[in-house]
């Protein structure tokens, strides 16, 4: 009766009309000890089913939970760091602005200070351009050097 | 999500990737790269995980469309070792050999279907898909996996009582 049974579900199966519960029926009637030896050639079938079954994926995921860097963002920093080497460098050339006086007095008062300073300075570097005088006297004297040169050529000429 | 949960959400069905990967790919190694690599691609998109509304069917979907993508970029660089390429006058005692294993004969019979067929079996006999999900899988209609489904359950049968009967006929 069982065997009977089994024979039918084969065929069912064989024309894939069998449905899940009736293919498990086979399985374990298959898997068993007690086969009909007429059907003994579909043992090894079902038996490779249920070992392929069992077969495990053994390696390891491999997650990586680090974020890839998002180019747009790299972009965003770089613009960045662009507009505050521009905004140092203008603040750095305004260094050479020394500010102004607001009162005219006060004003008046430091360029007079500043001016005094500077003529004095002036007179200062003028005193030594006198030097130059004893330069002009030097180079006087190198005249005589002339008079020397028309004398041994005379000599030369006789 | 944290990696727990996704490996929550994974672990049921990775082995099932893993299966169908090396049904289609043979090498045990190639199936494994397959799997890591549909894994990650899982992981990569883990933000899209909740709008998906069968994770283990979209997985299996994935796998089955990188495989074929490998078996193409693999049969465009590689020469293929076809049977016809080659004459072996030991058949007889090979074959001799290969009945007393005759599990691993099913694996050898299954390998020579068609990519479509085997993986059908793959997925009904060995994972037991129901065969509205395979439909769904494999983007096919129910009658026609049923009807590649009884064709390849024939041809193993057919093959299975060849070589049971071989040497006895």
């Amino acid at each position: 009766m069982v065997l009977n049974n089994i024979e039918k579900l084969l065929e069912k199966y064989e024309n894939g009309e069998t449905t899940l519960k009736e293919e498990q029926v086979l399985k374990n009637y298959f898997t068993s000890d007690t086969v009909a030896p007429h059907l003994d050639h579909y043992k090894p079938m079902f038996a490779y089913f249920s070992v392929s079954q069992q077969e495990q994926f053994t390696k390891d995921i491999p997650l990586k939970t680090k974020r890839t860097l998002n180019y747009k963002w790299i972009a965003v920093a770089a613009v960045a760091v662009l507009m505050l080497g521009f905004y140092l460098n203008q603040s750095f050339s305004n260094a050479n602005d020394l500010g102004t006086y607001k009162d005219p007095e006060l004003a008046f008062n430091e360029f007079s200070k500043s001016m005094e300073l500077f003529s004095k300075k002036f007179n200062q570097g003028a005193s030594t351009v006198g030097y130059l005088k004893e330069v002009d006297k030097g180079a006087s004297t190198l005249n005589y050097l002339n008079t020397i040169e028309n004398t041994t050529s005379i000599i030369f000429k006789n | 999500m944290t990696q727990t949960e996704f490996l929550n959400i994974v672990m049921p069905f990775k082995d099932k990737v893993f299966r169908l990967a090396k049904r289609l790919l043979v090498s045990t190694e190639e199936a494994e790269d397959a799997t890591q690599e549909v894994l990650l691609k899982l992981w990569n998109n883990k933000k899209k995980i909740q709008e998906y509304k069968n994770v283990e069917a979209f997985s299996m979907t994935m796998t089955k469309n990188y495989c074929f993508d490998k078996l193409k970029s693999k049969q465009a660089q590689n020469l293929k070792l076809v049977h016809s390429n080659y004459e072996d006058n030991q058949t007889a005692l090979q074959k001799q050999v290969e009945l007393n294993d005759s599990v691993n004969w099913v694996g050898r019979i299954i390998e020579a279907l068609p990519e479509q067929q085997r993986m059908i079996i793959q997925l009904r006999d060995v994972e037991e898909y129901d065969y509205d999900e395979i439909a769904k899988m494999l983007d096919m209609n129910q009658t026609a996996v049923r009807v590649a489904l009884s064709r390849a359950r024939k041809t193993i049968r057919e093959k299975l009582t060849n070589t049971h009967n071989y040497g006895i006929k």
